[in-house]
């Protein structure tokens, strides 16, 4: 990367979960590296994170992955104009390590501070692939441990229209998944094996809440799946693994779909986007298209590799932070319940 | 030369400078853990009160374990950070060995043993001999009624310190057999003073690692993998 003197240059660093990650990032919009080195494999064994394992190889790796991040980029710290980081929310002992990391980093180089809300990283993903996008908007969050969803009034300020009442949604397609024997992470498997179900075949209830129409709840479409199973376990009917994964694919799908096009066309938004882990579950992806070229909403979302947990997509939230003039001190810490527009 | 030092990983947070045998700076607080917000803070403090260029230290000195889990990587990651930013190297103290620093040249037997719940410390056995610091039982967690009796085999009078003493006080009442006292406040706890002047002579012995490389020892298992261990373990006697 050849580095004009009126460039902003961020080194981002997110850590939130199972991924371990950096990325440098151009002007916000230009992502020259995005290293993410995963846990994935590690985590299956016990079907789903463990928080404590990984806090410990998110320190075994971070430094190898931010210095990849930086040789990709073809930059050394000399070119960096600030550090961005994750500090909420998620996992704390997670989270302390790119924190403490970003920190030092950034004191030893006498490097401006910027710490970054995990959610407004996924919601900023959207801006990497699409340079016409640019607030207001709607944005649907759907994630492992967020369903969000908010206005995107203006870069960093957001007005939450709905969440989840219980489940997300991505623990709610994880929780299926182990349900039906196909282990973890839930989302991608359900995703695939959906292709091959009916997605009619059983009758999964949507949710409705009275007192807010844009929340969500999927612990019942979740107990209805386990209920459906015991039920075909006791009177000894066939289990047929792709229907109820395509049925209960869809009975969420459709509420979200449903809701987030509902809430465009109440506050007028004539763009949607989506962003987090289960953004890039084709179905939702189809379904939105579908329904937003209906009601002639125009319709964003991220590459995969943006969907999931990424530092790109911090970097690029990083970046509008701090040319808003956000700088976090030294005493940043982790915040493992951060609420989104807080800071 | 000059070394600085981070130690987190118990209730206290301390950091320090140290340039060839002088200690030019050490701030130590035991006062709530809130290290994430303390740590750097507190580095940054004495950096700029000795007016210290961060490029001309030699290496980082880090209590390296054992500890709380999280105190440690906060250590870690801060010793990490500081060096891939500086290019500096990191210079691993186990934490039981410098807390037994502390009380330097003694002729008694010291045993530091640092709370690490479920009825067990972080402990070691030491000695001095010829001014040099000798490992008689190599840092390891440890059932505190185990430790009395490793303790009263040696014959020898010995002092206890570190934050498992106030923890488990009544019970080395009961089961110590041989002369024992403890540490006086000012000795009784991690001090980055002590990591520093243990990692000097680390780092003069060729003991440093890339920061890249760093990764504490926990000496424990996470729960996870231990109770997973056991499955498999039961598994396999069926």
């Amino acid at each position: 990367m050849e580095k004009q003197k009126e460039d902003i240059v961020i080194l981002a660093i997110e850590s939130s979960c199972d991924e371990t990650a950096a990325a440098v990032v151009r002007n916000g919009r230009e992502i020259c590296s995005n290293i993410i080195s995963s846990q994935i494999e590690l985590h299956k064994l016990y079907g789903g994170v463990v928080p404590e394992i990984a806090s410990r190889k998110h320190i075994e790796k971070i430094n190898q992955v931010i210095e990849e991040a930086l040789e990709q980029a073809e930059v050394t710290l000399d070119d960096i104009d600030a550090v961005g980081v994750t500090y909420g929310p998620g996992l704390v002992g997670a989270l302390l390590v790119g924190v403490a990391e970003a920190k030092a980093i950034a004191y030893a180089r006498n490097l401006p501070l910027v710490g970054v809300h995990h959610i407004e990283g996924h919601v900023s993903a959207n801006y990497i692939e699409h340079p016409d996008l640019e607030p207001p908007f709607m944005c649907l969050i759907v994630s492992g441990g967020h369903t969000h969803l908010v206005i995107v009034k203006d870069y960093g300020e957001f007005e939450i229209l709905g969440r989840t009442r219980d489940d997300a949604a991505g623990e709610a397609f994880d929780k299926v998944a182990r349900a039906i024997g196909l282990g973890y992470p839930g989302g991608p498997k359900i995703d695939k094996l959906a292709k091959e179900g009916n997605p009619d075949a059983i009758r999964f209830p949507k949710a409705k809440i009275e007192d807010g129409p844009y929340d969500f709840s999927f612990s019942g479409v979740k107990s209805a799946v386990l209920n459906h199973l015991n039920h075909c376990r006791m009177q000894n009917l066939e289990i047929i693994d792709a229907d109820i994964a395509a049925s209960f694919q869809k009975a969420v799908v459709d509420t979200l779909v449903e809701k987030a096009v509902k809430a465009a066309r109440e506050y007028k938004m004539d763009r949607l986007a989506i962003a987090g882990g289960v953004a890039s579950n084709g179905s939702l992806r189809l379904a939105m298209a579908e329904a937003c070229e209906k009601a002639g909403i125009r319709f964003y979302y991220p590459s995969p590799v943006f969907c999931t947990d990424n530092a790109a997509m911090i970097g690029v939230a990083a970046y509008y932070e701090y040319i808003k003039g956000t700088r976090h001190g030294w005493d940043l810490n982790a915040v493992p319940n951060l609420k989104l527009g807080e800071r | 030369m000059k070394i600085l030092a981070l130690d987190s990983s118990g209730l206290v947070a301390s950091a320090a400078v140290m340039e060839d045998d002088i200690l030019l700076a050490e701030y130590t607080v035991n006062y709530k853990k809130t290290h994430s917000q303390t740590l750097l803070p507190m580095l940054d403090a004495i950096v700029s009160m000795v007016e210290l260029d961060l490029n001309t230290i030699d290496a980082i000195a880090l209590a390296a374990g054992p500890g709380s889990f999280t105190g440690l990587r906060i250590g870690a990651a801060t010793a990490k950070g500081l060096g891939l930013a500086l290019d500096k190297p990191i210079v691993a103290v186990p934490t039981v060995d410098a807390l037994a620093y502390n009380l330097y040249d003694t002729d008694k037997l010291i045993c530091p043993m640092m709370d690490a719940r479920r009825q067990q410390v972080y402990t070691g056995i030491y000695a001095f001999e010829n001014h040099r610091l000798k490992v008689l039982r190599e840092q390891m967690p440890e059932a505190v009624t185990d430790l009395a009796g490793q303790v009263n085999d040696y014959g020898r009078e010995v002092i206890f310190l570190g934050d498992g003493v106030p923890v488990y006080r009544a019970v080395l009442e009961r089961e110590m057999k041989v002369p024992y006292s403890f540490a006086p406040p000012h000795l009784s706890r991690q001090r980055a003073g002590a990591v520093a002047a243990l990692g000097m002579i680390y780092y003069r012995e060729g003991k440093a690692e890339h920061a890249r490389d760093h990764r504490p020892e926990y000496l424990r298992m996470s729960q996870a993998e231990r109770e997973r261990a056991e499955k498999q373990k039961e598994k396999n006697g069926i």
